[in-house]
C-alpha cells in the first residue's frame, strides 16, 4: 500500500499514536484550503448580516464558524471531523426546520402577517395612498437603470428630482432639460421611448416615489406616465397610540394584540405584523366551522389510505409471491421483471399518467374498456377514493411482491415439509406456519410502508390533486386529500390567503402521529418476534 | 417506496443450490391437474402483467403519436413518430431540455455529496469508539422517521430568510435546494454504510496504520475501494429518489428555467391536461426511461437487500 507519510519512527509506533500525528503536507494543504474556503465564506455572510443588523443569527452564524474551526483545527477529536459536514446539514435542514416548524405553528405567520409591525404600519401608509386634492403637476419622464424603472420628476418650479419606490426623491441638478424646462435625461439612466412606456404600463403606475423617509409626507405617482401627482396616506398614523385614523370617516383601527389593526366593529386592515398566538392555531384546527369538518375528514381518509394502502399492496403482493414461489414454472422470470415495472416507474409521472388515463372525457379506461362510458373516475368522491386506493396499489404492490418472494423463499424447507408429512393442507400450512413466519420478517417493512403512505404525497397530489373539493369550506381542500397534501394547499396552495401558522401546526400534528405510531408499532413487533421465537 | 439494503446482500452471496432438479418428470398429466398445479398461476401471471404495462404501454403509444390530444392517444400504437418530441424541445416556455438537464445536474451532485457525507459518518462509526456513539445512531435512525417534506413551511421560511442574506443560495437557487436535500444526507444512508464498512476486516487498516498510514489516507486508499457497492447503491438510490421529489423542488424553484423535471411536467399537465397530452407523454418517457433503466439494473442488490433486511428484521 503506497502512503504518503514518512516512514521511520512511525512503523513502529502502536497505530493508536499514529492517528495522532499531522497528516501528509498534501492532506494538510487541503485541509487549511478548504478551512479556508469556509471561513472566507463565514466572513462573508457575517458581514452581510452585520450590515442588515441581524444580530442574532450574526451571534449564531459566529458560534457554528468558531465550532467549525475548532473542530478541523485541534489535534484530537478525530470522530467529529468525520461526523462534522453531514451533521452541520442535518442539524439545518433537518432538526433545526422541525423546530421552527414548532415555532412558527404558535404564531399568526402568512399572508398579511409576515414581518414586524414597524413594517406593518411603512406598508399600510404606503399601500393607502390618496391623490390630494389641489396637488401640483409634475411633468415626468421614465427612466431605466438596471432593470428598475425611476421617475425623472419637474416640479412646477423647474427644479428636476429623480426617484423611485423605497428611493425617496432626490434633486438632480445634472438633468438634461428640454426647452420647456422638462428634464428628459440623466446620466447614469436610459430614457423609455413611449413604445416602452406603453409596454410597462403595470410597473410604471406602481411606481410610488416617496417625498422623504417618512410615509406621512406623502409620494408621487403617475397614471399615465407623463404627468404625476401627489399622493398622501389616506390613514393617518399616531405611534403613542398606536392608532391609525381614516381622515375621511374619522374611523380608528388600533391594536388591540391580534397582529392587526382594527376598527370597533371588527374590521381590520390587511396588512398585519406577526406575532405569537398560542395554541390558536391548534383550537381554529379543531373548532374552527371551516377546518373542523374538513380537517377531520382528511384524517379519516389519511389513515384510511395508508392502511388500505399497505393491506392491499401486501396482500396482492404476498398472493402474487406464493402463486410464483414454484421452482419449474416457465416464464417466471419474465412475469417478475414486467410485474416490477410500475415500481421502477417515478411515482409522480405515475400519477400524472394515471389522470390521464381515468379522465372521464378522453380517457383511455372509459373510452375502451368502458366503450365511452362517463365514469366520474376523479370527480365523484367515493371513486376518487377508489381510484387514489387502485394507482397505490399499482405503484406499491411489486415492493411487497418482492418482499414476500424472498421471505418466502428464506424459509427453512423443513417446515413445509414437516407440515405436509402432519397431512396439514396447503392453505393450512400457509396460514399456520408460513404466514406468522413471514410477518415476522415483514412487520417492521410493512411499518415503515405505513409511514410512507402516511405522507404519500405524490399520488395524491398529481393524480386528483386532493378533489373533489368539499363543499364546506372555502379552501382548497377535497375528498381525497391527506394530511401532507392538506398543508401544502394551506401554506402554497392558491384558494385562500398562504397561511403558514396553521399549516405548520397540521405538520405538527403529523409529526406527533408518526411518533406515536412507529413508537408502538415497533413495541409490537418486538413482542412478536419474542412470541414467535 | 422506502427500501431497505442490507449491507451483506450487497456483497457477492454464495450462491444458493435451489431446488432444480429435485421436481420429477411428470410427463402425463390431465388439463385440469396441470391446471391446478401451474396453470391458475399463468392466468394470474398474464393478469397481473397487463395490470401492471397497460399504463407504460399506454403512455409510449401517446408519446410515438403526434396526433396529440388525450382523445387521440386511446388507439394504442396506432400512429409512430416523433412530432411529440419534436415539439417537447421546441416550447420556449415550457424548457423540457433545460429540466432533464436540471434535474440530472440537481440529482447527481446531491447524490454523489450524498455518498460522500454519509460514507464520513459511517467511517467514523465503524472505525472509531467515542462518547456518544451508539446515542448519535440511535438518534439518526429516529430522526428518519421523519421525511424532510413534513417541514416544507419551515424550509421555504428559512431559504426566504437565506435569500435576504445570501441570495444565490436562497429561494430559486438550485444550490439551495441541493444543501436542502444534504440535510436528509445521513440517516437511512449512513446506517447502511455503517453495516457494510463493518463487514470490512479491521485487520486491514490496522497493517495500514502499522505501515504509517494516516486516518484519511486508510479511509481514502482501503476503505472507499472495498466498500464502492454500497457507495454506489446508496449514490443511486438517492437519486432515483431525487428525481421523484417534487414538494420541496417545487417550493423553492418558482423560475421555470430552473425547474426540475417533477416541477415542470406537473405544470405542463395542471394547465392543460387533454390538449397537450401527446407531447406530456413525450416528455415522461424521457424522464422515466433513465429512472427505470438504473432501477433494473439495481434491482439484483435491491431485492436481495430488501429480503435479507427483512428477515433479519
Amino acid at each position: 500500500m503506497p502512503t504518503l507519510a514518512p516512514p521511520g519512527p512511525a512503523a513502529t509506533r502502536p497505530p493508536k499514536k499514529t492517528a495522532l500525528r499531522a497528516d501528509s503536507t498534501l492532506g494538510l494543504l487541503v485541509k487549511i484550503v478548504l478551512l479556508g474556503l469556509v471561513d472566507a465564506f463565514a466572513v462573508y455572510v457575517m458581514i452581510t448580516l452585520f450590515l442588515q443588523e441581524k444580530w442574532l443569527v450574526l451571534v449564531f452564524a459566529a458560534v457554528v464558524t468558531v465550532l467549525i474551526n475548532w473542530v478541523y483545527l485541534r489535534r484530537g477529536g478525530l470522530p467529529a471531523k468525520y461526523l462534522a459536514p453531514g451533521i452541520f446539514f442535518l442539524v439545518i435542514f433537518q432538526v433545526f426546520v422541525m423546530i421552527y416548524s414548532g415555532y412558527v405553528a404558535f404564531t399568526n405567520y402568512g399572508d398579511g402577517h409576515n414581518s414586524t409591525k414597524a413594517d406593518a404600519v411603512n406598508a399600510i401608509q404606503l399601500s393607502a395612498q390618496q391623490r390630494v386634492p389641489d396637488s401640483p403637476a409634475y411633468r415626468v419622464t421614465i427612466l431605466e437603470r438596471d432593470g428598475v424603472f425611476h421617475l425623472l420628476a419637474t416640479e412646477p418650479d423647474g427644479t428636476v428630482s429623480v426617484g423611485t419606490t423605497g428611493e425617496p426623491l432626490e434633486e438632480a441638478e445634472a438633468a438634461v432639460t428640454d426647452s420647456t424646462g422638462k428634464g428628459t435625461e440623466l446620466e447614469g439612466y436610459r430614457a423609455l421611448q413611449f413604445g416602452e412606456v406603453l409596454a410597462n404600463q403595470a410597473d410604471i403606475l406602481a411606481i410610488t416615489v416617496p417625498f422623504s423617509d417618512d410615509p406621512e409626507d406623502g409620494s408621487l405617482k403617475t397614471g399615465d406616465g407623463s404627468n404625476a401627482y401627489v399622493y398622501r396616506p389616506s390613514l393617518s398614523y399616531d405611534e403613542d397610540t398606536s392608532t391609525f385614523t381614516d381622515l375621511e370617516t374619522g374611523a380608528t383601527y388600533t391594536d388591540r394584540g391580534e397582529g392587526s389593526f382594527q376598527a370597533e366593529d371588527g374590521e381590520q386592515l390587511s396588512t398585519g405584523w406577526k406575532i405569537n398566538v398560542g395554541f390558536d392555531n391548534f383550537t381554529k384546527a379543531f373548532s374552527d366551522q371551516n377546518i373542523r369538518g374538513p380537517l377531520l375528514q382528511v384524517m379519516l381518509w389519511t389513515f384510511t389510505f395508508a392502511i388500505v394502502s399497505v393491506l392491499s399492496t401486501f396482500a396482492l403482493g404476498l398472493f402474487l409471491a406464493n402463486a410464483f414461489n414454484l421452482p419449474d414454472l416457465r416464464g417466471k422470470r419474465i412475469y417478475r421483471i414486467l410485474m416490477i415495472l410500475p415500481y421502477a416507474f417515478p411515482a409522480f409521472l405515475a400519477g400524472l399518467v394515471w389522470s390521464g388515463l381515468l379522465n372521464p372525457e378522453f380517457g383511455f379506461v372509459n373510452n375502451t374498456f368502458f366503450g365511452g362510458a362517463d365514469i366520474p373516475w376523479l370527480t365523484d368522491p367515493v371513486l376518487a377514493k377508489v381510484s387514489v386506493l387502485v394507482v397505490n396499489l399499482w405503484l406499491g404492490f411489486p415492493y411487497m411482491f418482492l418482499v414476500c418472494t424472498g421471505a418466502l423463499q428464506s424459509l427453512p424447507e423443513e417446515v413445509n415439509e414437516a407440515a405436509r408429512m402432519d397431512g396439514a393442507s396447503a392453505w393450512r400450512t400457509f396460514t399456520a406456519i408460513k404466514l406468522p413466519l413471514l410477518l415476522v420478517s415483514v412487520a417492521p417493512l410493512l411499518i415503515a410502508s405505513f409511514a410512507f403512505n402516511f405522507n404519500n404525497f405524490n399520488v395524491i397530489y398529481m393524480l386528483t390533486d386532493g378533489g373533489p373539493r368539499f363543499d364546506n369550506t372555502t379552501a382548497n381542500i377535497g375528498h381525497t386529500d391527506i394530511l401532507i397534501t392538506m398543508v401544502y394547499e394551506i401554506a402554497f396552495g392558491t384558494g385562500v390567503g398562504r397561511d403558514y401558522g396553521l399549516a405548520s401546526a397540521l405538520s405538527i400534528i403529523i409529526f406527533i402521529i408518526v411518533a406515536v405510531i412507529s413508537a408502538i408499532s415497533f413495541r409490537q413487533t418486538k413482542a412478536l418476534e419474542d412470541i414467535n421465537g | 417506496m422506502t427500501t431497505f439494503i442490507d449491507p451483506q446482500a450487497v456483497a457477492p452471496a454464495p450462491t444458493q443450490s435451489g431446488g432444480s432438479g429435485s421436481v420429477p418428470a411428470q410427463r402425463k398429466r390431465s388439463f385440469g391437474q396441470w391446471f391446478r398445479h401451474k396453470g391458475w398461476r399463468h392466468v394470474v401471471g398474464v393478469v397481473t402483467t397487463v395490470f401492471a404495462v397497460f399504463p407504460l404501454l399506454y403512455v409510449l403509444s401517446a408519446a410515438l403519436n403526434s396526433n396529440g390530444t388525450m382523445a387521440g392517444s386511446n388507439a394504442l400504437f396506432t400512429a409512430f413518430d416523433g412530432g411529440n418530441f419534436e415539439a417537447l424541445f421546441s416550447d420556449p416556455t415550457r424548457p423540457f431540455g433545460r429540466w432533464f438537464m436540471n434535474t440530472m445536474v440537481i440529482g447527481v451532485v446531491t447524490s454523489a455529496a450524498t455518498v460522500f457525507l454519509g460514507a464520513l459518518a459511517a467511517y467514523a462509526f465503524s472505525r472509531m469508539r467515542f462518547t456518544g456513539r451508539r446515542v448519535s445512531l440511535l438518534s439518526l435512525l429516529i430522526l428518519q422517521m421523519f421525511p424532510q417534506l413534513l417541514a416544507v413551511v419551515a424550509i421555504f421560511l428559512l431559504l426566504n430568510a437565506i435569500t435576504d442574506v445570501v441570495p444565490w443560495l436562497g429561494l430559486g437557487s438550485q444550490l439551495g435546494l441541493i444543501m436542502v436535500y444534504l440535510g436528509g444526507a445521513l440517516g437511512v444512508n449512513t446506517y447502511l454504510m455503517y453495516g457494510f464498512f463493518n463487514t470490512v476486516p479491521k485487520s486491514l487498516d490496522e497493517a495500514a496504520r502499522i505501515d504509517g498510514a494516516s486516518h484519511v489516507q486508510v479511509f481514502f486508499t482501503i476503505i472507499l475501494p472495498l466498500v464502492t457497492p454500497i457507495l454506489a447503491v446508496v449514490g443511486l438510490l438517492a437519486f432515483i429518489g431525487l428525481s421523484s421529489e417534487f414538494v420541496i423542488a417545487s417550493v423553492v424553484l418558482t423560475d421555470p428555467e430552473s425547474q426540475t423535471l417533477a416541477v415542470g411536467l406537473y405544470s405542463y399537465v395542471a394547465q392543460q391536461r387533454s390538449e397537450n397530452w401527446g407531447v406530456f407523454a413525450a416528455g415522461a418517457v424521457l424522464a422515466a426511461v433513465p429512472v427505470m433503466a438504473l432501477f433494473l439494473f439495481l434491482q439484483k442488490y435491491i431485492t436481495n437487500g430488501l429480503v435479507a433486511g427483512s428477515v433479519k428484521g
